[in-house]
């Protein structure tokens, strides 16, 4: 069998600020085989973008990656000189950002910015990069995409900005492609398309995808596998639909219970209690111990990442292995 | 576009008539050129001949729409020293000050942008730390003290560079230039430099705070996350939108360095505006200062006018609204 496109093992992106170690993420491994969807979910500030940006060698200082492999077909990304990193970032492995409105260059052209990205990787012509530009363009739905380059990213809306990002990155048509909640900023139909647009692109191009979402929903229509991440953790990560029916974590069982369902309609909304601990002085032993109904004081030695059912895992001693009423 | 600039030329208009005014009473204000230009033992005769000829005898309000309507035709009046249009001496002696502002800009630009640009990119190295500790001096020191001093290392000193007057001059659509000489370049050198020092400093630290202000933008991650080069990154995406603040502060700038060279060229006796109105002042030659403030006001306009129109062409937002 050849080694899944990306495979993240025991990742720790630690930043060393004045205030001490912030361990945005800390332990965190999941696999993605070609042509599939993960699905990367938590809270905000649970170090989803920060694992994105590991991922492409993105991280700047203070930050740095303190331990663990990115294994891109077997090659780890994390000891790769910058050179060849360079080599690999917006040709085999892009990225889609969190914010369309913050992503292109306000002061460059459409055909600039888009180019310059052909040029970095193939040996062609400008006109050749051009052409490439503008099929691009055409293929995630961009009408006019001729016109549509010689413009500035203002006179785009939200969603069209995000559209060009995706056309970008998928420029090389890349083997891995992280996307950092790409559709939050925008509407739900425009979230719809780019979500369609976004399972067929990687259908068809064999495309190793990893979504990151705080939107439990997204996943459930979109993604093959989920990791679900708390405090800079994966506390669990399974199948898709195993996770979301049978969740072992009682983080997980929260976030699921905090999402507005149709037949649980008219209950109120279960909210998790408490507030995410700071990074900086996370409770010994489990992190979300402060928070979770089962906790016991067993809980204060850190959990280990145990395998539960064939292929879910989770980082918790005393997890829901009984029927779920969910 | 057109629009847009026949506004602005109406406004610039009104600016120079509110201006005309304020700079003739200010000027009004200051003394009675009278008790200067004309000796203690002139007798009363003579005297009042001389007011007459110089057109003070009139009420203020008429000696002002006399200027107005002289300066509208050009005549900003003539010289009580020189006896000569004060327009023409203020513009014989424009090109010397103009050469040097734009000699002290663009010496400002081609060293403060290279250093602002390394501060900004390596803020923790002791070279950066070292950059910005200088800069403070450019804006602390006085101007004629350093001016004082580059005379006396390079000129007295080391012998190596000129210290007075503009050199050998070359002379082009009637005006005397001294850049296109290699002894008038000698000469440029230090006044030059030493106007720009205040604009150097100004430079380094617009470009270092406008480097690690862009460099935490999302469209710059996005850029190094194409696999784009760092030179591409630094002077594609981060310098293209530094270079908008900097253009607009360095080109506002630019009318402050002109009045500013009064210290510069007193002291490195450069024959421009700025000397020609210390001198007039001294002599209360109301004319020339008259003049002298009124092309200080136009041009104070017109840079105003073209930073605008640069500035739109830098930023395409701005570009964009004018079309609509
Ligand atoms: N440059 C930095 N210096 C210090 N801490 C940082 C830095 N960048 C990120 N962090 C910390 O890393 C943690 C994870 O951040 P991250 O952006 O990955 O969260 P996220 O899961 O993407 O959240 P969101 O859903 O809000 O985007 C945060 O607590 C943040 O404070
Ligand atoms: S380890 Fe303990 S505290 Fe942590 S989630 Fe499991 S039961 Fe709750
Ligand atoms: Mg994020």
């Amino acid at each position: 069998m050849s080694a899944p496109t990306l495979e993240v093992r025991n990742l720790r992106t630690h930043f060393f600020t004045r205030g001490g170690v912030v361990k945005a993420v800390d332990d965190v491994s999941f696999t993605v085989e070609a042509g599939k969807v993960m699905g990367l979910v938590g809270e905000s500030g649970s170090g989803k973008t920060v694992t994105g940006f590991s991922i492409l060698g993105l991280v700047d200082a203070p930050g740095r990656i303190a331990g663990g492999q990115i294994l891109f077909k077997g090659r780890d990304l994390a000891t790769l000189p910058e050179a060849e990193m360079r080599g690999l970032r917006g040709n085999r492995i892009a990225m889609i950002f969190q914010d369309p409105m913050m992503t292109l260059n306000p002061v460059l052209r459409i055909d600039t910015q888009m180019i310059e990205t052909v040029l970095a990787h193939a040996k062609v012509s400008r006109e050749e990069a051009r052409q490439r530009s503008r099929d691009a363009l055409g293929q995630v739905g961009i009408p006019s995409p001729d016109e549509r380059l010689k413009a500035y990213p203002h006179q785009f809306s939200g969603g069209m900005r995000q559209r060009v990002a995706i056309a970008i990155a998928l420029l090389h048509k890349p083997d891995v492609i992280v996307a950092d909640e790409p559709t939050t900023a925008l509407d739900v139909t425009i979230q719809g398309q780019i979500l369609a647009e976004a399972q067929k692109l990687c259908a068809q191009f064999g495309t190793a995808l990893v979504w990151i979402t705080h939107d439990l929903s997204v996943v459930a229509g979109l993604a093959d596998d989920i990791a679900v991440m708390y405090a800079g953790k994966v506390v669990e990560s399974g199948p898709v639909t195993q996770v979301l029916d049978a969740p072992l974590h009682p983080y997980t069982l929260g976030l699921i219970g905090s999402v507005p369902s149709r037949n649980r309609r008219g209950e109120p909304l279960r909210q998790i209690p408490g507030m995410t601990p700071s990074l900086l002085n996370l409770p010994a032993g489990c992190a979300f111990r402060s928070r979770c109904p089962r906790a016991e004081p067993g809980c204060a030695e850190p959990p280990p990442m145990a395998e539960y059912r064939p292929g879910q895992h989770a980082r918790c001693i005393h997890p829901h292995q009984e029927a779920v009423a969910a | 576009m057109t629009a847009f600039l026949l506004r602005r030329l109406i406004q610039a208009a009104a600016v120079v008539l509110v201006m005309s005014l304020l700079v003739f009473l200010g000027v009004f204000a200051v003394g009675d050129p009278i008790e200067i230009l004309i000796s203690p033992e002139a007798d009363q005769f003579e005297r009042e001949r001389a007011v007459k000829a110089l057109g003070l005898d009139l009420p203020l309000w008429q000696q002002y729409l006399v200027f107005l309507g002289n300066a509208l035709r050009g005549d900003l009046g003539r010289s009580f020293v020189f006896n000569e249009p004060a327009l023409k001496l203020i513009l014989e002696r424009m090109p010397a000050t103009l050469e040097l502002a734009i000699g002290a800009t663009v010496a400002a630009l081609i060293i403060g942008l290279p250093l602002g640009l390394y501060a900004g990119l390596k803020p923790n190295s002791p070279v950066s730390k070292g950059i910005m500790a200088t800069s403070i001096l450019g804006f602390s020191l006085p101007t004629f003290w350093v001016g004082l001093m580059l005379i006396m290392v390079f000129a007295v000193q080391l012998g190596w560079l000129p210290s007075t007057g503009r050199g050998e001059t070359v002379t082009i659509l009637g005006m005397r230039w001294s850049f296109l000489t290699s002894d008038g370049i000698a000469h440029l050198i230090m006044p030059a430099l030493n106007l720009a020092l205040f604009k150097i400093s100004l430079v380094i630290r617009l470009t270092r705070a406008g480097v690690r202000e862009t460099m935490l933008m999302d469209y710059v991650k996005f850029a190094r996350a194409k696999g784009l080069s760092p030179a591409r990154v630094t002077f594609v995406h981060v310098f293209k939108n530094i270079l908008i603040p900097v253009v607009t502060v360095v080109g506002l700038e630019f009318g402050g360095t002109i009045a500013f060279s009064v210290v510069t060229e007193s002291v490195f006796a450069w024959p421009g505006m700025g000397k020609l109105i210390i001198d007039s002042i001294n002599v209360l030659d109301r004319p020339v200062m008259v003049a002298y403030l009124m092309m200080i006001v136009l041009l104070f306009i017109t840079i105003n006018l073209v930073v605008d129109i640069t500035y739109s062409l830098l930023d395409p937002r701005v570009r964009l609204e004018g079309k609509q």
